[in-house]
Protein backbone atom coordinates (compact mmCIF):
# COMPACT_ATOMS: atom_id res chain seq x y z
CA UNK A 1 0.00 0.00 0.00
CA UNK A 2 3.30 2.40 -0.32
CA UNK A 3 2.01 4.21 -3.44
CA UNK A 4 -0.77 5.91 -1.57
CA UNK A 5 0.89 7.00 1.46
CA UNK A 6 1.39 10.97 1.25
CA UNK A 7 5.46 11.35 1.42
CA UNK A 8 5.23 13.28 4.10
CA UNK A 9 3.55 10.55 6.51
CA UNK A 10 6.41 8.06 5.61
CA UNK A 11 7.75 8.32 9.18
CA UNK A 12 4.01 7.05 10.49
CA UNK A 13 5.16 3.49 9.09
CA UNK A 14 8.72 3.41 9.69
CA UNK A 15 10.57 0.42 11.21
CA UNK A 16 10.74 0.25 14.68
CA UNK A 17 14.64 -0.38 15.03
CA UNK A 18 14.65 2.48 12.42
CA UNK A 19 12.99 4.67 14.53
CA UNK A 20 14.50 4.64 17.44
CA UNK A 21 17.99 5.00 16.29
CA UNK A 22 16.50 8.47 14.48
CA UNK A 23 15.03 9.06 18.10
CA UNK A 24 18.10 8.90 19.87
CA UNK A 25 20.27 10.55 17.27
CA UNK A 26 17.71 14.18 17.51
CA UNK A 27 17.54 13.48 21.25
CA UNK A 28 21.81 13.54 21.70
CA UNK A 29 21.21 16.87 19.29
CA UNK A 30 18.47 18.27 21.13
CA UNK A 31 20.11 17.52 24.75
CA UNK A 32 23.30 19.28 23.52
CA UNK A 33 21.65 22.28 21.68
CA UNK A 34 19.89 22.84 25.03
CA UNK A 35 23.33 22.56 26.79
CA UNK A 36 24.70 25.02 25.13
CA UNK A 37 22.20 27.61 24.27
CA UNK A 38 19.27 27.60 27.78
CA UNK A 39 21.01 28.74 30.87
CA UNK A 40 18.35 26.72 33.06
CA UNK A 41 18.95 23.45 31.51
CA UNK A 42 22.69 23.57 31.51
CA UNK A 43 22.73 24.44 35.02
CA UNK A 44 20.53 21.42 36.25
CA UNK A 45 22.59 19.27 33.98
CA UNK A 46 25.70 20.27 35.82
CA UNK A 47 23.88 19.73 39.17
CA UNK A 48 23.29 16.63 38.26
CA UNK A 49 27.01 16.20 37.16
CA UNK A 50 25.38 15.14 33.67
CA UNK A 51 27.02 16.45 29.93
CA UNK A 52 25.08 15.69 26.79
CA UNK A 53 27.62 12.97 26.12
CA UNK A 54 25.79 11.06 28.84
CA UNK A 55 23.20 10.41 26.78
CA UNK A 56 23.54 7.06 25.01
CA UNK A 57 20.28 5.15 25.02
CA UNK A 58 16.80 6.30 24.65
CA UNK A 59 16.50 5.20 28.19
CA UNK A 60 19.29 7.45 29.57
CA UNK A 61 16.15 10.01 28.79
CA UNK A 62 15.19 9.36 32.42
CA UNK A 63 18.32 10.94 33.50
CA UNK A 64 17.62 14.21 32.92
CA UNK A 65 15.93 17.46 34.72
CA UNK A 66 12.28 17.70 34.13
CA UNK A 67 10.68 20.82 32.77
CA UNK A 68 7.88 22.42 35.00
CA UNK A 69 5.52 24.58 33.36
CA UNK A 70 6.58 26.84 36.36
CA UNK A 71 10.16 26.70 35.17
CA UNK A 72 7.98 28.45 31.68
CA UNK A 73 6.72 31.11 34.28
CA UNK A 74 10.09 31.69 36.03
CA UNK A 75 12.12 32.62 32.57
CA UNK A 76 9.36 34.90 30.96
CA UNK A 77 8.89 35.47 28.16
CA UNK A 78 12.15 34.25 26.31
CA UNK A 79 14.51 32.37 28.84
CA UNK A 80 14.31 28.84 27.85
CA UNK A 81 14.52 29.83 23.69
CA UNK A 82 17.57 28.04 22.18
CA UNK A 83 18.12 30.02 19.40
CA UNK A 84 18.73 34.15 19.09
CA UNK A 85 15.94 36.41 18.33
CA UNK A 86 16.40 36.67 14.66
CA UNK A 87 16.25 32.86 13.97
CA UNK A 88 12.42 33.13 15.28
CA UNK A 89 9.28 33.63 13.20
CA UNK A 90 6.25 33.29 14.81
CA UNK A 91 5.51 33.58 18.31
CA UNK A 92 2.26 32.41 20.50
CA UNK A 93 1.22 32.22 23.81
CA UNK A 94 -0.81 30.45 26.16
CA UNK A 95 -2.98 30.45 29.69
CA UNK A 96 0.19 30.45 32.46
CA UNK A 97 -0.59 29.42 35.61
CA UNK A 98 -1.05 33.43 37.03
CA UNK A 99 -1.04 36.73 35.60
CA UNK A 100 1.30 36.19 32.69
CA UNK A 101 0.95 33.81 29.96
CA UNK A 102 4.08 31.48 28.60
CA UNK A 103 5.68 32.46 25.52
CA UNK A 104 6.63 29.99 22.72
CA UNK A 105 8.36 30.39 19.56
CA UNK A 106 8.89 28.93 16.25
CA UNK A 107 11.90 28.98 13.24
CA UNK A 108 11.00 28.81 9.70
CA UNK A 109 12.16 24.78 10.20
CA UNK A 110 10.20 24.50 13.69
CA UNK A 111 6.63 25.53 11.70
CA UNK A 112 7.83 23.17 8.82
CA UNK A 113 7.83 20.38 11.36
CA UNK A 114 4.73 21.78 12.69
CA UNK A 115 2.42 21.97 9.77
CA UNK A 116 4.25 18.28 8.31
CA UNK A 117 2.45 16.77 11.94
CA UNK A 118 -0.94 18.53 11.44
CA UNK A 119 -0.69 17.35 7.52
CA UNK A 120 0.09 14.40 9.29
CA UNK A 121 -2.93 14.23 11.75
CA UNK A 122 -5.19 15.58 9.11
CA UNK A 123 -4.04 12.36 6.37
CA UNK A 124 -4.51 10.06 9.54
CA UNK A 125 -7.95 11.85 10.24
CA UNK A 126 -8.92 10.94 6.32
CA UNK A 127 -8.78 13.98 5.51
CA UNK A 128 -7.44 14.27 1.87
CA UNK A 129 -6.18 17.54 -1.30
CA UNK A 130 -9.48 18.79 -2.04
CA UNK A 131 -11.05 18.89 1.42
CA UNK A 132 -12.65 21.98 2.30
CA UNK A 133 -11.81 22.43 6.34
CA UNK A 134 -13.41 24.94 8.15
CA UNK A 135 -11.47 25.89 10.98
CA UNK A 136 -13.36 27.00 13.96
CA UNK A 137 -10.16 26.94 16.33
CA UNK A 138 -9.56 30.57 17.21
CA UNK A 139 -6.66 32.74 15.23
CA UNK A 140 -4.42 34.53 17.23
CA UNK A 141 -2.20 33.93 20.16
CA UNK A 142 -3.50 30.45 21.11
CA UNK A 143 -2.01 28.04 18.66
CA UNK A 144 -4.74 25.50 17.24
CA UNK A 145 -6.12 28.19 14.77
CA UNK A 146 -2.54 28.60 12.81
CA UNK A 147 -1.53 25.23 13.48
CA UNK A 148 -4.48 23.69 12.03
CA UNK A 149 -4.38 26.42 9.34
CA UNK A 150 -0.69 25.09 8.12
CA UNK A 151 -1.07 21.74 7.98
CA UNK A 152 -4.57 21.93 6.13
CA UNK A 153 -2.93 24.31 3.43
CA UNK A 154 0.56 22.16 2.99
CA UNK A 155 -2.39 19.11 2.65
CA UNK A 156 -3.93 21.00 0.19
CA UNK A 157 -7.24 21.08 1.67
CA UNK A 158 -9.25 24.43 1.12
CA UNK A 159 -8.92 25.89 4.30
CA UNK A 160 -11.85 28.43 5.91
CA UNK A 161 -9.85 30.83 8.26
CA UNK A 162 -13.53 31.22 10.34
CA UNK A 163 -11.97 31.29 13.28
CA UNK A 164 -14.34 30.46 16.59
CA UNK A 165 -17.71 32.12 17.25
CA UNK A 166 -20.41 33.56 15.46
CA UNK A 167 -22.70 30.69 15.36
CA UNK A 168 -24.89 31.75 13.09
CA UNK A 169 -22.14 32.13 10.42
CA UNK A 170 -20.35 29.14 10.98
CA UNK A 171 -23.46 27.40 9.96
CA UNK A 172 -24.14 29.38 7.02
CA UNK A 173 -20.76 28.63 5.56
CA UNK A 174 -20.33 25.08 6.81
CA UNK A 175 -23.87 24.58 4.16
CA UNK A 176 -22.90 27.47 1.59
CA UNK A 177 -19.18 26.60 1.15
CA UNK A 178 -19.54 22.78 1.03
CA UNK A 179 -17.52 21.75 4.19
CA UNK A 180 -16.15 18.50 3.91
CA UNK A 181 -14.44 18.71 7.05
CA UNK A 182 -14.24 20.96 10.50
CA UNK A 183 -11.63 21.70 13.49
CA UNK A 184 -12.37 23.21 16.78
CA UNK A 185 -13.16 22.24 20.58
CA UNK A 186 -15.52 19.54 20.53
CA UNK A 187 -17.89 21.08 22.92
CA UNK A 188 -18.47 23.54 20.28
CA UNK A 189 -19.26 21.31 17.79
CA UNK A 190 -22.16 20.01 20.26
CA UNK A 191 -23.23 23.43 20.48
CA UNK A 192 -23.26 23.60 16.30
CA UNK A 193 -24.90 20.34 16.26
CA UNK A 194 -27.75 21.88 18.39
CA UNK A 195 -28.13 24.89 16.38
CA UNK A 196 -27.91 23.27 13.22
CA UNK A 197 -31.07 21.16 14.40
CA UNK A 198 -32.60 24.16 15.32
CA UNK A 199 -32.67 25.77 12.43
CA UNK A 200 -33.94 22.81 10.41
CA UNK A 201 -31.49 22.26 8.44
CA UNK A 202 -30.68 17.92 8.55
CA UNK A 203 -26.74 16.99 8.54
CA UNK A 204 -28.04 14.30 5.53
CA UNK A 205 -27.83 17.58 3.54
CA UNK A 206 -24.58 19.07 4.43
CA UNK A 207 -21.03 17.43 2.66
CA UNK A 208 -19.31 17.39 6.77
CA UNK A 209 -17.94 13.88 6.95
CA UNK A 210 -15.24 14.45 9.44
CA UNK A 211 -14.31 16.18 12.54
CA UNK A 212 -10.85 17.00 14.22
CA UNK A 213 -11.64 17.94 17.65
CA UNK A 214 -9.35 19.22 20.28
CA UNK A 215 -7.92 21.49 22.99
CA UNK A 216 -9.80 19.70 25.64
CA UNK A 217 -10.24 16.82 26.76
CA UNK A 218 -13.53 15.06 25.59
CA UNK A 219 -15.12 11.39 26.27
CA UNK A 220 -16.22 8.53 24.30
CA UNK A 221 -19.73 9.28 25.52
CA UNK A 222 -19.21 13.18 23.53
CA UNK A 223 -17.54 11.35 20.48
CA UNK A 224 -20.57 9.02 20.71
CA UNK A 225 -23.40 11.49 20.56
CA UNK A 226 -21.28 13.40 17.89
CA UNK A 227 -21.12 11.03 15.19
CA UNK A 228 -24.50 9.44 15.96
CA UNK A 229 -26.25 13.33 15.83
CA UNK A 230 -24.50 14.72 12.98
CA UNK A 231 -23.60 11.67 10.70
CA UNK A 232 -19.95 12.44 11.12
CA UNK A 233 -16.68 10.68 12.24
CA UNK A 234 -14.74 12.38 15.08
CA UNK A 235 -11.16 12.29 15.90
CA UNK A 236 -9.68 13.42 18.96
CA UNK A 237 -6.72 15.29 17.85
CA UNK A 238 -3.71 16.34 20.94
CA UNK A 239 -1.48 18.43 21.59
CA UNK A 240 0.38 21.69 23.60
CA UNK A 241 1.35 25.30 23.14
CA UNK A 242 4.69 23.95 25.65
CA UNK A 243 5.21 21.42 22.90
CA UNK A 244 3.87 22.72 19.57
CA UNK A 245 0.25 23.45 19.63
CA UNK A 246 -2.03 20.44 17.81
CA UNK A 247 -0.19 17.85 15.59
CA UNK A 248 1.51 15.95 19.18
CA UNK A 249 -0.73 13.28 18.02
CA UNK A 250 -3.85 12.38 17.22
CA UNK A 251 -6.76 9.05 16.25
CA UNK A 252 -6.28 7.23 13.50
CA UNK A 253 -9.31 5.96 11.86
CA UNK A 254 -9.51 3.08 14.58
CA UNK A 255 -10.17 5.71 16.75
CA UNK A 256 -8.39 3.59 19.21
CA UNK A 257 -5.74 5.68 21.11
CA UNK A 258 -3.75 8.81 20.09
CA UNK A 259 -0.55 7.88 17.56
CA UNK A 260 2.29 10.32 19.06
CA UNK A 261 4.61 11.16 16.02
CA UNK A 262 7.47 9.91 17.64
CA UNK A 263 10.01 11.26 15.00
CA UNK A 264 9.62 14.67 16.72
CA UNK A 265 7.70 13.69 20.52
CA UNK A 266 9.73 11.56 22.71
CA UNK A 267 6.94 10.24 25.63
CA UNK A 268 7.16 8.77 28.24
CA UNK A 269 4.71 8.29 31.27
CA UNK A 270 5.89 8.85 35.44
CA UNK A 271 4.26 8.33 38.41
CA UNK A 272 3.40 12.15 39.26
CA UNK A 273 4.01 11.47 43.40
CA UNK A 274 7.47 10.00 42.19
CA UNK A 275 8.50 10.97 39.56
CA UNK A 276 9.35 6.90 38.33
CA UNK A 277 9.34 6.03 34.79
CA UNK A 278 6.04 3.85 34.24
CA UNK A 279 6.30 0.53 32.11
CA UNK A 280 4.06 0.98 28.87
CA UNK A 281 0.28 0.18 29.93
CA UNK A 282 0.53 1.44 33.24
CA UNK A 283 -1.35 5.21 33.50
CA UNK A 284 0.36 7.98 35.07
CA UNK A 285 1.68 11.43 33.59
CA UNK A 286 2.42 11.99 29.96
CA UNK A 287 5.95 13.42 29.91
CA UNK A 288 7.12 14.97 26.36
CA UNK A 289 10.31 15.41 24.96
CA UNK A 290 10.89 17.58 21.79
CA UNK A 291 13.15 15.76 19.50
CA UNK A 292 13.68 18.46 16.59
CA UNK A 293 12.48 22.10 17.87
CA UNK A 294 14.57 24.53 16.88
CA UNK A 295 13.75 28.15 18.76
CA UNK A 296 11.69 26.16 22.08
CA UNK A 297 12.55 22.62 22.69
CA UNK A 298 11.35 20.92 25.28
CA UNK A 299 13.22 18.57 27.20
CA UNK A 300 11.22 16.07 29.93
CA UNK A 301 8.25 18.53 29.28
CA UNK A 302 5.42 17.34 32.68
CA UNK A 303 2.36 18.04 30.89
CA UNK A 304 0.24 17.36 34.02
CA UNK A 305 -2.12 15.08 31.64
CA UNK A 306 -3.37 11.36 32.97
CA UNK A 307 -3.01 8.37 30.21
CA UNK A 308 -1.19 5.61 29.58
CA UNK A 309 0.81 3.91 26.42
CA UNK A 310 -1.23 1.38 24.57
CA UNK A 311 1.43 -1.81 24.23
CA UNK A 312 0.02 -3.32 20.72
CA UNK A 313 0.55 -2.51 17.37
CA UNK A 314 -2.53 -0.32 15.96
CA UNK A 315 -4.38 -2.22 13.20
CA UNK A 316 -3.81 0.54 11.44
CA UNK A 317 -0.29 -0.09 10.06
CA UNK A 318 1.28 2.98 11.74
CA UNK A 319 3.98 2.03 14.02
CA UNK A 320 4.00 4.84 16.05
CA UNK A 321 3.13 4.46 19.68
CA UNK A 322 -0.46 5.30 20.92
CA UNK A 323 -1.49 6.70 24.01
CA UNK A 324 -4.95 6.44 25.50
CA UNK A 325 -7.42 9.72 25.22
CA UNK A 326 -6.29 12.04 28.37
CA UNK A 327 -8.63 11.00 30.98
CA UNK A 328 -7.81 13.77 33.85
CA UNK A 329 -4.75 15.72 34.95
CA UNK A 330 -2.38 15.47 37.80
CA UNK A 331 -3.08 19.02 38.55
CA UNK A 332 -5.94 21.65 38.91
CA UNK A 333 -5.98 22.95 35.69
CA UNK A 334 -9.39 23.44 33.58
CA UNK A 335 -9.63 24.06 29.86
CA UNK A 336 -12.56 26.27 29.33
CA UNK A 337 -13.73 26.29 25.36
CA UNK A 338 -10.54 25.06 24.65
CA UNK A 339 -8.57 27.42 27.10
CA UNK A 340 -6.64 26.35 29.72
CA UNK A 341 -7.33 27.95 32.85
CA UNK A 342 -5.89 27.84 36.47
CA UNK A 343 -7.49 28.52 39.78
CA UNK A 344 -4.50 30.16 40.68
CA UNK A 345 -5.07 33.11 37.77
CA UNK A 346 -8.38 33.48 39.09
CA UNK A 347 -6.43 34.13 41.99
CA UNK A 348 -4.34 36.45 41.09
CA UNK A 349 -7.06 38.42 38.82
CA UNK A 350 -8.74 38.84 42.56
CA UNK A 351 -5.74 40.10 44.63
CA UNK A 352 -5.23 42.67 41.84
CA UNK A 353 -8.59 44.02 42.72
CA UNK A 354 -8.85 43.27 46.54
CA UNK A 355 -5.96 43.31 49.30
CA UNK A 356 -7.18 40.01 50.90
CA UNK A 357 -8.07 37.25 48.76
CA UNK A 358 -11.35 36.60 49.07
CA UNK A 359 -13.28 33.08 49.51
CA UNK A 360 -13.97 32.96 45.96
CA UNK A 361 -15.54 29.46 43.93
CA UNK A 362 -15.54 28.58 40.18
CA UNK A 363 -18.13 27.12 38.93
CA UNK A 364 -18.62 25.31 35.59
CA UNK A 365 -21.05 23.75 33.87
CA UNK A 366 -22.29 23.25 30.25
CA UNK A 367 -25.22 24.81 28.59
CA UNK A 368 -25.96 23.87 25.00
CA UNK A 369 -22.94 21.95 24.83
CA UNK A 370 -21.05 25.30 25.70
CA UNK A 371 -18.68 25.41 28.68
CA UNK A 372 -20.09 28.20 31.12
CA UNK A 373 -17.61 29.62 33.99
CA UNK A 374 -18.67 31.60 36.92
CA UNK A 375 -16.83 32.86 39.69
CA UNK A 376 -18.41 33.53 43.32
CA UNK A 377 -16.73 35.86 45.75
CA UNK A 378 -18.05 36.06 49.05
CA UNK A 379 -18.46 39.91 50.22
CA UNK A 380 -17.21 40.63 53.50
CA UNK A 381 -17.37 43.94 55.23
CA UNK A 382 -14.91 45.01 54.88
CA UNK A 383 -15.48 44.75 50.83
CA UNK A 384 -18.24 47.23 50.79
CA UNK A 385 -20.18 50.00 52.08
CA UNK A 386 -23.19 50.81 51.94
CA UNK A 387 -23.28 52.30 48.11
CA UNK A 388 -24.82 50.06 45.67
CA UNK A 389 -22.53 51.62 43.36
CA UNK A 390 -19.28 50.01 45.17
CA UNK A 391 -20.55 47.26 44.80
CA UNK A 392 -21.17 47.04 40.94
CA UNK A 393 -17.85 48.55 40.40
CA UNK A 394 -16.38 46.18 42.49
CA UNK A 395 -18.00 43.55 40.62
CA UNK A 396 -17.13 44.84 37.70
CA UNK A 397 -13.37 45.17 38.33
CA UNK A 398 -13.06 41.79 39.52
CA UNK A 399 -14.43 40.21 36.26
CA UNK A 400 -12.35 42.64 33.99
CA UNK A 401 -9.22 41.71 35.63
CA UNK A 402 -10.09 37.63 35.44
CA UNK A 403 -10.78 38.38 31.84
CA UNK A 404 -7.32 40.44 31.36
CA UNK A 405 -5.55 37.37 33.19
CA UNK A 406 -7.28 34.31 31.49
CA UNK A 407 -9.01 35.47 28.21
CA UNK A 408 -12.40 34.41 28.84
CA UNK A 409 -15.41 36.81 29.66
CA UNK A 410 -16.67 35.55 33.12
CA UNK A 411 -19.24 36.38 35.30
CA UNK A 412 -19.04 36.85 38.71
CA UNK A 413 -21.45 36.59 41.45
CA UNK A 414 -21.06 38.47 44.45
CA UNK A 415 -22.40 36.30 47.64
CA UNK A 416 -22.78 36.51 51.29
CA UNK A 417 -20.72 35.25 53.52
CA UNK A 418 -20.32 31.33 54.37
CA UNK A 419 -22.46 30.34 51.37
CA UNK A 420 -19.24 28.70 49.55
CA UNK A 421 -18.66 25.33 51.40
CA UNK A 422 -15.73 24.84 53.36
CA UNK A 423 -14.69 21.48 53.66
CA UNK A 424 -11.81 20.73 57.14
CA UNK A 425 -11.68 24.65 57.09
CA UNK A 426 -10.08 24.90 53.32
CA UNK A 427 -12.64 25.74 50.43
CA UNK A 428 -13.28 23.65 46.92
CA UNK A 429 -12.27 25.86 44.52
CA UNK A 430 -13.60 24.63 41.45
CA UNK A 431 -16.94 22.87 41.18
CA UNK A 432 -17.17 21.21 37.68
CA UNK A 433 -20.98 20.14 36.80
CA UNK A 434 -19.95 19.90 33.16
CA UNK A 435 -20.65 16.29 32.63
CA UNK A 436 -23.97 16.67 34.56
CA UNK A 437 -25.30 19.27 31.97
CA UNK A 438 -23.65 16.77 29.11
CA UNK A 439 -26.28 16.74 26.58
CA UNK A 440 -25.75 12.78 25.56
CA UNK A 441 -28.92 11.42 24.44
CA UNK B 1 -28.65 63.85 64.60
CA UNK B 2 -26.53 61.42 63.59
CA UNK B 3 -28.59 58.24 63.24
CA UNK B 4 -26.85 54.88 62.97
CA UNK B 5 -27.56 52.25 59.89
CA UNK B 6 -26.79 48.80 59.59
CA UNK B 7 -26.57 47.89 55.68
CA UNK B 8 -26.75 44.39 55.06
CA UNK B 9 -25.29 42.79 52.02
CA UNK B 10 -27.88 40.53 50.04
CA UNK B 11 -28.00 37.76 47.10
CA UNK B 12 -31.00 39.17 45.13
CA UNK B 13 -32.84 35.68 45.63
CA UNK B 14 -36.15 34.69 46.74
CA UNK B 15 -35.84 33.43 50.80
CA UNK B 16 -32.59 36.08 51.51
CA UNK B 17 -34.80 39.07 52.73
CA UNK B 18 -36.85 37.17 55.33
CA UNK B 19 -34.06 35.32 56.44
CA UNK B 20 -32.80 38.66 57.92
CA UNK B 21 -36.15 39.54 59.37
CA UNK B 22 -36.19 36.03 60.63
CA UNK B 23 -32.91 36.49 62.50
CA UNK B 24 -33.74 39.64 63.93
CA UNK B 25 -37.58 38.72 64.99
CA UNK B 26 -35.84 35.39 66.54
CA UNK B 27 -34.08 37.65 68.57
CA UNK B 28 -36.79 40.20 69.83
CA UNK B 29 -35.53 43.32 67.51
CA UNK B 30 -37.68 45.35 66.25
CA UNK B 31 -37.21 47.20 62.86
CA UNK B 32 -37.73 51.03 62.95
CA UNK B 33 -37.23 51.19 59.34
CA UNK B 34 -35.93 49.97 56.56
CA UNK B 35 -34.88 50.02 52.94
CA UNK B 36 -34.20 47.91 50.22
CA UNK B 37 -31.63 49.03 47.18
CA UNK B 38 -31.70 46.13 44.89
CA UNK B 39 -29.85 45.37 41.51
CA UNK B 40 -30.69 42.01 39.29
CA UNK B 41 -28.09 39.76 41.47
CA UNK B 42 -27.91 41.27 44.51
CA UNK B 43 -29.12 44.26 46.87
CA UNK B 44 -28.40 45.98 49.96
CA UNK B 45 -30.61 46.36 53.07
CA UNK B 46 -30.64 49.64 54.68
CA UNK B 47 -31.76 49.46 58.72
CA UNK B 48 -32.28 51.54 61.25
CA UNK B 49 -32.58 49.64 64.34
CA UNK B 50 -32.54 51.15 67.94
CA UNK B 51 -30.92 48.26 69.48
CA UNK B 52 -28.18 48.48 66.48
CA UNK B 53 -25.02 46.47 68.14
CA UNK B 54 -26.99 43.80 68.87
CA UNK B 55 -29.26 43.51 65.61
CA UNK B 56 -25.05 43.84 64.11
CA UNK B 57 -24.04 40.77 66.25
CA UNK B 58 -27.15 38.42 65.70
CA UNK B 59 -26.78 38.92 62.08
CA UNK B 60 -23.32 38.78 61.87
CA UNK B 61 -23.67 35.41 63.76
CA UNK B 62 -26.29 34.32 61.20
CA UNK B 63 -23.89 34.90 58.43
CA UNK B 64 -24.22 38.26 57.18
CA UNK B 65 -22.13 40.85 55.98
CA UNK B 66 -23.08 44.32 58.20
CA UNK B 67 -21.94 47.62 57.53
CA UNK B 68 -22.57 50.68 59.66
CA UNK B 69 -23.45 53.68 58.19
CA UNK B 70 -24.52 57.19 59.97
CA UNK B 71 -27.69 59.15 58.59
CA UNK B 72 -29.80 62.07 59.20
CA UNK B 73 -33.26 62.09 59.75
CA UNK B 74 -35.45 64.83 59.41
CA UNK B 75 -38.64 66.73 60.07
CA UNK B 76 -40.38 67.18 56.76
CA UNK B 77 -43.83 68.99 57.01
CA UNK B 78 -46.54 66.76 55.20
CA UNK B 79 -47.89 69.29 52.69
CA UNK B 80 -47.11 70.22 49.66
CA UNK B 81 -44.00 71.21 48.69
CA UNK B 82 -42.73 70.10 52.51
CA UNK B 83 -39.82 67.70 50.99
CA UNK B 84 -38.96 70.60 48.07
CA UNK B 85 -38.09 72.68 50.75
CA UNK B 86 -35.55 70.81 52.37
CA UNK B 87 -34.15 69.67 49.31
CA UNK B 88 -33.82 73.41 48.00
CA UNK B 89 -31.67 74.25 51.27
CA UNK B 90 -29.18 71.18 50.31
CA UNK B 91 -28.86 72.12 46.94
CA UNK B 92 -28.21 75.70 47.40
CA UNK B 93 -25.80 74.54 50.50
CA UNK B 94 -23.93 72.41 47.71
CA UNK B 95 -24.91 69.44 49.82
CA UNK B 96 -25.11 65.87 47.85
CA UNK B 97 -27.58 63.12 48.80
CA UNK B 98 -26.33 59.65 48.44
CA UNK B 99 -30.01 58.55 48.83
CA UNK B 100 -33.26 58.98 51.21
CA UNK B 101 -36.26 56.66 52.54
CA UNK B 102 -39.27 58.19 53.78
CA UNK B 103 -41.79 56.55 56.34
CA UNK B 104 -44.91 57.18 57.52
CA UNK B 105 -45.33 56.02 60.82
CA UNK B 106 -45.84 59.22 62.62
CA UNK B 107 -47.03 60.77 66.06
CA UNK B 108 -46.70 64.10 64.66
CA UNK B 109 -48.10 66.17 61.75
CA UNK B 110 -45.05 66.32 60.12
CA UNK B 111 -43.22 63.25 57.95
CA UNK B 112 -39.71 61.56 58.48
CA UNK B 113 -36.91 60.55 55.95
CA UNK B 114 -33.94 59.28 56.39
CA UNK B 115 -31.07 60.98 54.51
CA UNK B 116 -27.83 59.74 53.72
CA UNK B 117 -25.20 62.51 53.06
CA UNK B 118 -21.84 63.00 51.03
CA UNK B 119 -20.85 64.80 53.86
CA UNK B 120 -22.95 64.45 56.94
CA UNK B 121 -21.40 67.55 59.52
CA UNK B 122 -21.11 69.88 56.53
CA UNK B 123 -25.01 69.23 55.82
CA UNK B 124 -26.23 69.33 59.55
CA UNK B 125 -24.38 72.51 59.72
CA UNK B 126 -26.17 73.80 56.33
CA UNK B 127 -29.73 72.40 57.46
CA UNK B 128 -29.37 73.95 60.88
CA UNK B 129 -28.48 76.92 59.80
CA UNK B 130 -31.48 76.68 57.33
CA UNK B 131 -33.68 75.66 60.24
CA UNK B 132 -34.33 72.75 59.52
CA UNK B 133 -35.78 70.28 61.90
CA UNK B 134 -33.20 67.54 62.26
CA UNK B 135 -34.14 64.95 64.67
CA UNK B 136 -32.11 63.47 67.39
CA UNK B 137 -31.46 60.54 68.02
CA UNK B 138 -33.48 60.33 71.35
CA UNK B 139 -36.21 62.11 69.49
CA UNK B 140 -36.16 59.97 66.52
CA UNK B 141 -36.94 56.53 68.41
CA UNK B 142 -39.74 58.59 70.82
CA UNK B 143 -41.35 59.92 67.49
CA UNK B 144 -41.33 55.98 66.20
CA UNK B 145 -42.25 54.32 68.66
CA UNK B 146 -43.34 56.39 71.83
CA UNK B 147 -40.80 55.02 74.23
CA UNK B 148 -37.53 57.81 75.52
CA UNK B 149 -35.96 55.56 77.71
CA UNK B 150 -32.11 54.34 76.05
CA UNK B 151 -31.84 56.20 73.12
CA UNK B 152 -29.27 54.80 70.18
CA UNK B 153 -26.03 54.90 71.67
CA UNK B 154 -23.66 56.56 69.91
CA UNK B 155 -20.14 56.57 69.92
Amino acid sequence: MEYDIHPDCMPDYLDPGELRALQLARLQATVQRCFDNVDLFRQRMNERGLTPGDIRTLDDVSKLPFTQKTDLRDTYPYGLFAVPMKEVVRLHASSGTTGKPIVVGYTKDDLDVWSSVVLRSFIAAGLHAGDVLQNAYGYGLFTGGLGAHGGAERLGAAVIPISGGNTDRQIMVMKDFGVTAICCTPSYFIHLIEKVNASGISFKDLDLKIGVFGAEPWTDAMRDYIQRESGIRAFDIYGLSEIIGPGVGIECSEQSGIHIFEDHFLVEIVDPRTDEVLPAGEEGELVITTLTKQAFPMIRYRTHDITSIVPERCACGRTLCRINRIRSRSDDMMVIRGINVFPSQIESALLSVEEKLPHYQILLTRKSGLDQIEVQVEVTEEMFGDRIRELETMQKNLAYAIEHTIGLRVPVRLVEPHTIARSEGKAKRIIDKRSEGEEIR
Amino acid sequence: MKIRQLSVFLENRPGHLSHVCRVLAEAGINIVTMTLADTREFGILRLIIREWQRAKEVLETAGFAVNLTDVMAIEVADEPGGLEKILKVAEDGGLSIEYMYAFACKPTKNALIVIRFDDLDHASAVLAAAGIGIVSAAEFYTDISGDNDDPQQMD
